[in-house]
Order: C-alpha cells, then structure tokens, then sequence
C-alpha cells in the first residue's frame, strides 16, 4: 500500500474538521474554534466578497496559517503533518458549483460505471443503478439510463451530481457552492448526504436553504462573525417559507407553460398589502 | 540552483501555475527566475513581467521545440545565476506529445486539464508518463466525478507522480505544489545531465524545410499508415 493510499483510507474515515480562527481582513483576531463531524450539514452565509470562497478554500487545503485568512484546519483534533496534509488534499473535499457541468459526452450509466471503476467499488452495476435511481428521486423530471450526460437539464445535472458524490465519491468532505432553486428537491439532496456521513457545507444567499443546515456560519470582512444554531422557531419559518416558495414554483410552471397570471389566490393580495406597508419587517426589529 | 521543468498542451494554463505558484515561493524568501520556450510567437513574457518576475523568452522559430530546448536548457541556468536567482522554472510550450522536457533529477512538472477529456492522461507521452508531479487544471467547470475519473487516469498513466488539483484562477492548489518546488534538487550545471525520454530520432526532408507531397520528397525516414478495411 502507498502512503496515498493510506491518507485515502484515513480521509474516508475522518472523525472530526475543526477549524481554528485566523484574522480578519483589517487584522484583528477571528474568535472561531468550530469542529464539524460526520453528518454535519452548514451553511456559510454573508455578503459578496465578505470571505465565504475562502473559508471553504481554507479548508479545501487544510490551511495551517498559511492562507490570507491564517485560520488553521485540525484533522481529528490535531494538525496534519505536511506530507500527510498534501497527500490528504483533494480526496478530503469533493465540490459541487454551478459552474461546474458534465463535459465528457457518455450516456449516464456508462459514466457512472467509469467512475464506480475508479473507486473499484465490488458491486458496480448495483452502485451505478443506485446512483441514477437516487439522481432521479432528486431531480423534477426524471432522465434514462442511456440518456447523454450532456443532455441532462440543469436540475437533472445537479442530481446526479449530489447523488454520484454521495455515493460514489471518497471525499468526508462535500462543499457546495449554492444549490439553485429548481428541478432539485434540495432538502432530500442534503439528507442523502448526510445518510452517507459526509460533512457538508453549503454557501448560499437563499433563506430556504440557509435555514435546511443544523448550523450556519455568518462571514463577514473575511472573518467568522457568529456561528448560529438552526433553533426550533427557524425551522418553523422555514415550513411557511416553503408554502410560498411552492406556490411561486407552480406558477413558474405555468408561465412555462404558457399560461397567464391573471388570477391569483385571494391570500396574495391580502399578503402583499400587509408587506407594502411602511412597517419594518419583522426581523429587523 | 532549483531547477524545475513544467510541460504541457498548449492552453491548459501552465503560464497561470507558474505565476501563482511563484507568489507563494516568492513568500517563502526563494528568488525565482522563468524561461519560456515557445514555438512561433508569446505573450505570457509580459505576464510574468507585470508579477513581477524575472523572465526570458525562448522561440524556437523553424527548429524544433524540443530540441530547442535541450540546446538552451543549461544557457538558461547561467541566466538565472548571473540574475541572482535561486530558482530556475522552465515552462515549454509547442512541445509536441512524443517529447518532453524532463531532465533526471530535476523537478519535473506536466500540467494537463480536466476539459481535455478523460481519456487525454493516456495520450499525453513521456511529458506526463515521466513527470515527478502532475497538475490537473480547470476542475473547477467540471463535476466531482469526471475529476475523480481523470485524476484516476492519470494516476494509471504515472501511478509514481503527485496529482494536484489546481485552479489558476483563484490559486487553489498553488500552496501545494509551491511545497513540492521548494523541494527540487538543485543543480551548478546541466552540461553532463540527461534528459529523461530520448528525441525522436525521425530526420527527414520535412524537417529541413520542404513543403511538398508526394512519394518523390518522401526520404530519410519515413513511415507508412496501416488503413482500415479496403481503404488502402
């Protein structure tokens, strides 16, 4: 066995991440000491150029003071030694953005077989069907076995991404930059994570999705400003959230399909006025 | 003097993983110097210039790169010296895949990309099959799964190299490969030292300048197609 092969077992059964706090972009100390485990779903919130990218990047290469940031990545509470740490990086973290898109032009199962061989998984054709079948409990619109990658829509795309790297991938670690708001059911992607004991971590701007994490992380000037618990009250708000995000997601349906928006549910108007007012909304108070 | 070669097909951004590597080193106190041997015609001199660093250009104009390259390789050493380097990086480009730049016991560098296709790692020659360290590019456009097959490739192309991942937009990966440069052996001289995959030796009447087909101008070394079926 190689000395990659042996960081490759260890990254797959990795214990526990705790990322340690660097400096802020104006230099004062970031108080952060956080440690993720197995299963761990968060989400990293905060404005455009507010540090989120490096965050992820820092621990993408298990940054040990390092990077701009100087935050220090602990592997199973204690740093990794140099060797160790850079045979370790790029089977620690496995990616998904919507940037990224299949290229290699193969109908779906032969891919996926592809990538089942790589990983010399024993059982392939089980695993490859696996992983088209839970792409399809994903996606809106289910896709074919024989069907092209390059063919596949966009949520499809998504759904087979998050499901092969569930799945398929040896990476502990999955970060993903925003999931899109279409074509994926989004809770179920990050619950077949979790079932698989991948530590997630997910940047997004979308209030749904933010509050589907245990945790959040709120960037801010480069530094770590707050850690928040998802408490009871927020996954309360995001049952309400979800109605009207199903309602607009039905009439996007039906703009595609050619429909007209002249009646609306009587609840709307009622909702809309209540939200024109010049009242502050309720959580900025 | 470090002397580190970094080789690969045209566009896959070596250029960019020399500069952002090279900010790294330049961090840790090395002093870096570049070469750049290309075919016809660069830019890249002047980006390496706006970073800040050293560099010399190499075209090989009308003769071949690779040999091009072996005739100046140890030229560029006593350049690198006189400026005060420490650090010798010499990234080539216009190589064709039958060749490659790699010197023994010095640091040897392939980038290829992920876009390239996965199949690519095995049709890049001894430029991959014979380098130290391997840098996969442009990971960032393509899903988990087709890096993971294409590291895969490479790693059954040159089970003995380092993979890195590397986005040379963001720097991603120059970190990593900045540790392995740091550690390149070096060298007082070249004169002596060998490559590590012979040239071809093919000299025909192509390689000297002529332009015309046909059997009459086919001399020197020559070799035929085997076609398939009754194409022949």
């Amino acid at each position: 066995m190689t000395p990659e092969d042996t960081a490759t077992l260890a990254a797959a059964k990795l214990a526990s991440l705790t990322i340690l706090g660097g400096r802020d972009k104006g230099g004062a100390l970031e108080t952060l000491d956080l440690t993720l485990r197995p299963g761990d779903v968060v989400c990293v919130v905060g404005p455009t150029g507010s540090g989120k990218s490096r965050l992820l990047a820092d621990i993408e290469c298990l940054a040990q003071a390092d990077t701009p940031s100087g935050r220090r990545i602990l592997v199973d509470g204690a740093p990794p030694d140099a060797r160790r740490r850079w045979a370790t990086v790029g089977k620690l973290v496995a990616q998904l953005s919507q940037n990224m898109n299949f290229v290699v032009d193969l109908p779906v199962a032969e891919f996926v077989a592809m990538h089942a061989d790589c990983r010399m998984v024993a059982d392939g054709d089980r695993v490859v069907a696996d992983v088209i079948a839970c792409a399809n409990a994903l996606a809106g619109e289910r896709f074919h076995a024989d069907v092209s990658l390059t063919q596949l829509s966009g949520g499809q795309t998504r759904a087979l991404m998050i499901a092969d790297t569930a799945l398929l991938s040896a990476s502990p670690v999955v970060l993903i930059d925003e999931i899109e708001n279409a074509g994926i059911d989004r809770k179920r992607a990050l619950d077949l994570l979790v079932s698989q004991d991948k530590i997630t971590l997910v940047s997004t701007h979308d209030p749904i999705l933010a509050l589907l994490g245990h945790r959040r992380i709120v960037v801010a000037n480069g530094s770590v400003a707050d850690v928040i618990e998802t408490s009871a009250e927020e996954t309360e708000s995001r049952a309400h959230l979800e109605r009207i995000d199903a309602v607009l997601m039905a009439l996007r349906q039906h703009v595609r399909g050619g429909g007209r928006i002249e009646a609306l549910p009587a609840a709307f108007s009622t909702f809309a006025s209540a939200m024109a007012t010049d009242e502050p909304f309720p959580w900025t108070r | 003097m470090r002397v580190i070669t970094v080789a690969g097909p045209p566009s896959v951004g070596k250029t960019a993983v020399v500069l952002k590597t090279a900010a790294h080193l330049a961090a840790a106190g090395l002093r870096v110097g570049v070469v750049k041997f290309d075919s016809l015609s660069t830019q890249d001199d002047a980006a390496y210039a706006r970073a800040g660093l050293d560099v010399s250009v190499g075209l090989a104009g009308n003769v071949c790169p690779d040999h091009f390259f072996v005739s100046n390789i140890d030229d560029c050493l006593t350049w690198a010296r006189a400026r005060g380097h420490d650090t010798l990086v010499a990234e080539s480009a216009g190589l064709c895949n039958r060749c490659a730049p790699h010197i023994k016991g010095a640091l040897a560098i392939c980038v290829v990309d992920t876009l390239s296709g996965i199949h690519t790692p095995r049709k890049i020659g001894p430029m991959l099959k014979l380098a130290d360290v391997v840098v996969i590019t442009k990971g960032d456009i393509v899903s988990q799964a087709e890096r993971e097959v294409f590291a895969f490739n490479v790693r059954k192309a040159n089970p003995r190299a380092v993979v890195v991942a590397f986005n040379g937009i963001t720097g991603q990966g120059a970190g990593e490969l900045a540790f392995h440069m740091a550690q390149a052996a070096g060298f007082e001289t070249l004169e002596g030292q060998h490559l590590r995959y012979p040239m071809p030796s093919a000299v025909c009447p192509y390689c000297v300048g002529e332009t015309a087909i046909g059997e009459d101008h086919q001399r020197g070394n020559v070799r035929k197609m085997a076609f398939a079926g009754d194409g022949s």
